[in-house]
């Protein structure tokens, strides 16, 4: 693996060795010094064109508990804002020397425009609407240790799948993982061509909620202006909203997940964002154990 | 001026096509005949030779834009890839939208003495969309091809009193026919490939609803009416069905809709990115079975030049457009393979009848001007360069069949085996 950019190049012996990785680094992250010395000398330059807290956060917490040194770049204060082209900032920022690129962009398939231009790693951290595939880690590995295995697991993903890079990258792990995956959502959010999903697709919630083991729930992009893709949010809290009401239909051994941040009240009521059979706390912790494998697996080599 | 011989090719005449050799001197087609010979002799063994290729649809990025192209390099390019004409975009900057602009792009095209240039005038003030341009003066320098390109003329209204106002005359209007809301953000095709890339897409409807729209007008107003870079299977059944009404309408194919389809772009490669996109396979089908066919009239190249460092970016934030106009009649013989009679309609006699370009796109004759373009149409190679300033190519290691011999512009060599002669 020279690179981690999309589930797509992974096989399910990839994706399972790195969740498998994953959970040694949930031990690590457990002990009273969660830290190992496997990347000592390294150096990961977190690279976010896009804003993002807790997945920027995530990777730098994953580097430092593999003992990395890490460099941060925001476009805000950089001379991006001065005009500076994106070849010339990741040729600036490999000039001053870092093992590996993680990448958050708004456009699709910009870290494959920088694993062009740079020989080191570069770890996809989200990319347009395309692909976040270590979103897709932790949530197979959260999925994974509460049911042991995601193999006959019937997962909903419901929300604004259209413009969502985490349904997409979970679709294609939930799936390679032997999970059988539904695509809940209003017309106006769902792909305009599902065919090339490996998933099923309802437009009703309320039509197939009792059947799901888990039911992901994607955040509304309030800030896309709910106007232009459905009437309002009201509306979309009424037939797709995971309120206190619908939870209570689920099955019972069913769990909820949320990528975040949330919109408490439009996509998840309070309540059920609260309940112990949310995972949501535990997919973010689990983010940073993904990611610990995922470096580990792209630096880790020469040191063993 | 010495004599020179094209020897041997199979040649397009006005009487038919005939193996012969032809004979040039004194830039005029002096003798079409067997046995002939003389100082400089271009063996044509195998290949046609008929008129210089005609395109219909050029950017050459001057003025404004030079560190794209220029008139000189895009000349160049065109005279590599057997053009004798081009018709050049007036979406400059300025925008050619008077006559003293389009005088310019004439002038400096005739200095560099490669191709002729005809300059396309602006349908509308600036291309801004908003008043008419001066018609009036752009016709009096010459422009007979009237478009905004780049962007639609989406005022109805407006197109309606350029159409009647041509009509009169016998100008052409050349439409960029897509939807601005339809297409607004998109980047791509609509189709399986930008929903699994979680593109915003433009759907092939973008450019049905306008092509449709304006058909209505052509058949109101009378005038004629080209429509550009046609990139859809229904597009082609549209302006079908308009022929068969008898409306004076023709359609133009670039040679990357005939080459490549949206899962060109799974790469995310910009190169790829272009407007209209490249659409589905079956798209892509209908286009070359259009072109065949003759429902699509021309091959118009599109040839749209951006610099490296503009097109070494993120999809989304790379300009439209690639270049053509080095390899169209490669493309468009080896994904269409027309005969010999076909090729030389779509690429030279077609598009100098829409453009009204005289001393271009006729059969062979003694007597002519000699503007040819000799295309060996089995020789099987795989581009590697380009002599445009930009490198936004997309057949670099694309194995192609077919390709041009020589173009000769006015009697002179402009171009031979691929290499420009200056």
């Amino acid at each position: 693996m020279n690179h981690f950019l999309s589930i797509e190049d992974l096989t399910r012996e990839d994706l399972s060795g790195l969740l498998d990785d994953a959970d040694e680094f949930v031990e690590v992250l457990h002990r009273p010094i969660p830290k190992v010395p496997a990347l000592r000398g390294k150096t990961v330059a977190t690279m976010f064109f896009e804003p993002s807290t807790r997945t920027k956060m995530s990777f730098e917490k994953a580097a430092k508990a593999l003992s990395a040194d890490t460099m941060s770049f925001s476009p805000g204060t950089s001379s991006l804002s001065k005009g500076e082209s994106l070849k010339d900032t990741v040729l600036t920022v490999k000039a001053m020397g870092t093992d590996a690129m993680v990448v958050r962009h708004k456009a699709t398939g910009a870290p494959w425009r920088i694993a062009e231009w740079i020989e080191q790693p570069v770890l996809n951290a989200g990319d347009g609407a395309h692909q976040h595939p270590t979103q897709a880690l932790l949530d197979s590995l959260t999925i994974r240790q509460h049911f042991g295995t995601l193999d006959g697991l019937e997962i909903a993903i419901v929300g604004d799948i259209r413009h969502s890079r985490v349904a997409r990258s979970d679709v294609q792990a939930f799936t390679l993982l032997g999970a059988n995956v539904t695509m809940v959502a209003p017309r106006t959010l769902l792909p305009v061509h599902t065919e090339g999903f490996d998933a099923a697709v309802s437009e009703d919630l309320d039509d197939v909620l009792e059947t799901f083991d888990v039911v992901y729930v994607l955040r509304v992009q309030t800030e896309r202006g709910g106007g232009s893709v459905f009437p309002s949010l009201a509306e979309y809290t009424d037939r797709y909203g995971i309120t206190k009401k619908r939870f209570a239909r689920l099955k019972p051994e069913a769990i909820v997940m949320h990528p975040g941040p949330m919109n408490r009240g439009v996509e998840i009521e309070g309540a059920v964002a609260d309940d112990p059979r949310a995972l949501i706390l535990d997919q973010v912790f689990n983010g940073v154990a993904v990611r610990m494998a995922v470096l580990f697996r792209l630096l880790g080599g020469e040191n063993e | 001026m010495s004599d020179l011989i094209l020897k041997g090719g199979s040649v397009l005449t006005a009487d038919g096509i005939t193996v012969a050799d032809v004979r040039v001197s004194d830039g005029l087609i002096a003798e079409i005949g067997a046995g002939l010979d003389g100082d400089d002799v271009v063996e044509c063994d195998g290949a046609w030779v008929g008129p210089g290729l005609v395109d219909i649809h050029t950017h050459l990025r001057e003025p404004g834009q030079e560190w794209k192209e220029d008139i000189e390099t895009g000349s160049r390019a065109a005279a590599v890839g057997g053009y004798t004409a081009i018709v050049a975009m007036p979406n400059t900057e300025p925008a050619i939208d008077a006559g003293h602009l389009a005088r310019f792009v004439k002038e400096r095209g005739a200095e560099v003495g490669l191709v002729d240039v005809y300059p396309a005038g602006a349908v509308t003030k600036g291309r801004a969309g908003a008043e008419l341009a001066h018609l009036d003066e752009l016709w009096a320098v010459g422009v007979r091809v009237f478009s905004d390109d780049g962007d639609v003329v989406e005022d109805a209204g407006l197109l309606r009193r350029a159409m009647d106002y041509l009509a009169a005359r016998g100008g052409v209007i050349s439409q960029h026919a897509v939807d601005v809301g339809l297409s607004r953000g998109g980047s791509m095709h609509e189709g399986s490939v930008s929903s699994r890339l979680g593109m915003h897409a433009i759907p092939s409807a973008a450019d049905d609803v306008i092509l449709a729209r304006d058909l209505r007008l052509v058949e109101m107003t009378g005038a004629r009416y080209h429509v550009q870079h046609l990139s859809t299977a229904s597009g082609v059944e549209l302006i079908a069905a308009a022929k068969e009404k008898g409306l004076p309408v023709t359609a133009e194919v670039t040679p990357h809709h005939l080459a490549f389809d949206h899962h060109a772009v799974e790469g995310t490669d910009p190169v790829y990115k272009m407007m209209p996109p490249l659409r589905s396979t079956e798209d892509r089908d209908a286009l070359r079975r259009g072109l065949a066919d003759g429902v699509i009239d021309v091959v118009g190249t599109d040839h749209a030049p951006h610099a490296a460092h503009e097109k070494e970016v993120p999809w989304e934030h790379a300009p439209n457009g690639v270049l053509g106009l080095e390899w169209a009649a490669a493309v468009a013989n080896t994904f269409v393979g027309l005969d010999q009679e076909a090729f030389y309609d779509r690429l030279s006699i077609a598009p100098a009848r829409i453009g009204q370009i005289v001393g271009h796109g006729v059969a062979l004759a003694e007597g002519q001007v000699a503007n040819i373009a000799v295309f060996d149409p089995s020789v099987e190679w795989t581009p590697e360069s380009t002599v445009s300033k930009s490198e936004n190519g997309p057949y670099f290691g694309l194995s192609l069949r077919g390709r041009i011999v020589a173009t000769l512009f006015g009697g002179s060599i402009t171009a031979r085996h691929g290499e420009a002669v200056r």
